[in-house]
């Protein structure tokens, strides 16, 4: 790539381009930031404007830290999203195997029914799964939202990874299975440490929809305990006023986790994005 | 020990028959080699012993012992892949020693197994490296490295060499051949190129679309093929297959091989013109077209000049011709 020589005129053309959709794309996240840094009167007459010395105040942040527990609803965010995502990595990786490594009746469509969940949106099933949700007693818990996001990144991760798994080498496996190696064993020791770029793809593509989801918390967990933290940061938007600071400290904070565990799992994805291109 | 025997084995994939009823002994000790051109099954046969693949119908047998419901592990073979097929994560001792792990072997004898198969294939130097730091030779050697470390009955390889290049085929060809002779082991071996075939095997097993044409030693298939199939197929370059009717002979082909075929100047049993000549340096092929037969290969030894499309005369002795009738099967 880095060897063909291009025009300087496209090169500086191309990062145009890029350039101006990274602005665009952070846009929004600089705003959050910049203004959960500003006093209230800032926010509405600059909204725009860098924190100065006059209008900078931390008081959303204080707030956020006095009203509500914001602690409770991160850990509540947090443990939702790596059990979903602990749970769809596992069963989707699961799955995948079955599908692309064993011959059986019906394979093709079991594939095709797994998938088929990409096509069709979660939401429009709410109403029957708060009916589930209350017949088994699991309204306002964790275990709810775990069931429903394990189930929503399901049918992407079976997809995708059973695509990678059909590229894993079947003497490997032949390999593992003469030196007398279970199936799992050879899934967990042979076959998912060479899919492990796919696996950091589906976790981003799936965590980042868990960790911003407004709706199922909103109808299934709504209670205090059970509160996320996009639905906790929810308390300052009232229908007649709305705390503007406080919104947005609990929006900006809300930001790091999902970006830590993005870093975490972004080496691998740029490799698995570009695993079938450049090898 | 490790005497194998297979009887009425056969294999479907749905209503496609695969492998259509193959019956084989193979001695202890012995050298097999299944050979043929690709999809006649002879991967899928060697993975049903392997019990990679289920049997459909019939049995194989290892020692008297039935073992065509077994799982690979239990059923004491070694098998070597075509890629390698090493654990990326292990070193090359510890993909050495992983069989005798998981059959809860203790350390002292993984550790004295992985050396002695070590020292045999010089792979001492290499002993703490990852698969990933070898080269595509090394790498075959801890293949085979790891299949000798179990000690099976029955060593099986699938186009070992298929993945290495000219030079390092044929050395590492000869390395195997080595390794029969101070193992004596009992080794069914596969491939697609008949050169492996006829210098590895004591027995080569000569398999078409799922059926075994012919089962010999290497000279015996070359001098006394069953049909033009196995003619054909054993001997480099190919055997010709003359026109008996224009011969006047009474079969319906004739074969013969190409270092048979005397080039002569004047008048012989066949004329034609030469349309391409292949200087190797030991040897010559000069290829004729002839108006009966088509194209035929003569292999003359040392060099040779012959210009392209200079009239030559192909003669030969009538008593090494092969006769073959219209189906195909050898007349004797």
């Amino acid at each position: 790539m880095s060897q063909t020589r291009q025009s300087p005129a496209r090169t500086l053309a191309a990062h145009a381009v890029l350039i101006l959709w990274v602005l665009i794309a952070l846009f929004p996240v600089f705003v959050t930031v910049v203004n959960s840094f500003k006093s209230k009167k800032a926010i509405f007459t600059a909204p725009l404007a860098l924190p100065g010395p006059d209008t900078f105040d931390l008081v959303g942040y204080r707030t956020v830290a006095q009203q509500g527990d914001f602690l409770a609803y991160f850990q509540n965010s947090l443990v939702v999203t790596c059990l979903s995502l602990f749970l769809v990595l596992l069963f989707g990786a699961m799955a995948a195997f079955a599908l692309s490594e064993y011959r059986f009746r019906g394979n093709t469509l079991m594939g095709l029914y797994l998938a088929l969940g990409i096509m069709i949106p979660i939401r429009l099933g709410t109403v029957a799964i708060l009916q589930m949700m209350v017949a088994t007693g699991l309204v306002n818990t964790l275990t709810a939202l775990v069931l429903v996001y394990t189930a929503q990144g399901l049918p992407l991760a079976v997809f995708i990874l059973s695509e990678f798994m059909r590229s894993v080498s079947d003497d490997l496996k032949n390999a593992g299975r003469i030196d007398g190696l279970s199936e799992y064993r050879i899934f967990f020791r042979l076959v998912l440490p060479l899919v492990r770029p796919a696996m950091a793809t589906v976790a981003v593509f799936t965590m980042i929809p868990i960790w911003n989801d407004l709706w199922f918390p909103l109808i299934l967990a709504p209670s205090e305990s059970a509160k996320t933290i996009t639905l906790g940061s929810q308390v300052f938007l009232g229908q007649f006023v709305s705390n503007w600071n406080a919104v947005l400290a609990a929006l900006s904070l809300a930001i790091l986790p999902v970006l830590v565990l993005y870093l975490i799992f972004s080496r691998q994805l740029i490799r698995g994005i570009t695993a079938g291109a450049v090898k | 020990m490790g005497q194998l025997s297979l009887s009425g084995v056969t294999k479907n994939f749905g209503p496609v028959d695969v492998i259509k009823g193959v019956d084989l002994q193979v001695a202890d000790g012995e050298f097999c080699v299944f050979v043929g051109p690709s999809g006649c099954g002879k991967s899928t046969l060697l993975r049903m012993i392997a019990g990679l693949e289920d049997v459909s119908g019939g049995s194989v047998t290892l020692d008297g012992r039935d073992i065509t419901h077994l799982p690979p592990a239990r059923r004491e073979i070694a098998m070597v892949f075509q890629s390698y097929a090493l654990y990326p994560h292990l070193t090359v001792r510890d993909n050495m020693g992983l069989a005798l792990k998981q059959a809860g072997h203790p350390k002292a004898e993984i550790r004295a197994a992985t050396d002695r198969a070590a020292a045999l294939l010089s792979l001492d130097a290499l002993l703490d490296r990852r698969p990933a730091k070898l080269s595509g030779g090394q790498r075959q050697r801890v293949a085979i490295g790891r299949a000798i470390v179990r000690r099976p009955k029955l060593f099986l390889f699938d186009e070992p060499l298929s993945n290495l290049d000219a030079a390092l085929r044929v050395q590492t060809r000869i390395e195997i051949a080595k390794l029969h002779r101070d193992l004596g082991a009992t080794m069914v071996y596969v491939t697609h190129d008949q050169v492996e075939a006829m210098t590895l095997a004591d027995k080569i097993v000569v398999l078409r679309g799922g059926r075994v044409e012919q089962i010999g030693a290497p000279m015996q298939l070359y001098n006394d093929p069953d049909n033009t199939f196995v003619a054909g197929f054993i001997g480099s370059p190919q055997m010709n297959f003359l026109n008996s009717g224009a011969m006047g002979l009474s079969s319906h082909s004739a074969g013969v091989r190409p270092e048979q075929l005397q080039v002569t100047d004047g008048p012989a049993a066949i004329g034609g013109t030469v349309s391409h000549v292949e200087r190797l340096g030991g040897e010559t092929l000069v290829y004729v077209h002839t108006q009966d037969h088509g194209l035929l290969t003569a292999r003359l030894f040392g060099e040779h000049d012959r210009a392209v499309g200079s009239a030559v005369g192909l003669g030969f002795d009538p008593a090494r011709l092969f006769h073959f009738d219209k189906d195909g099967r050898r007349l004797r």
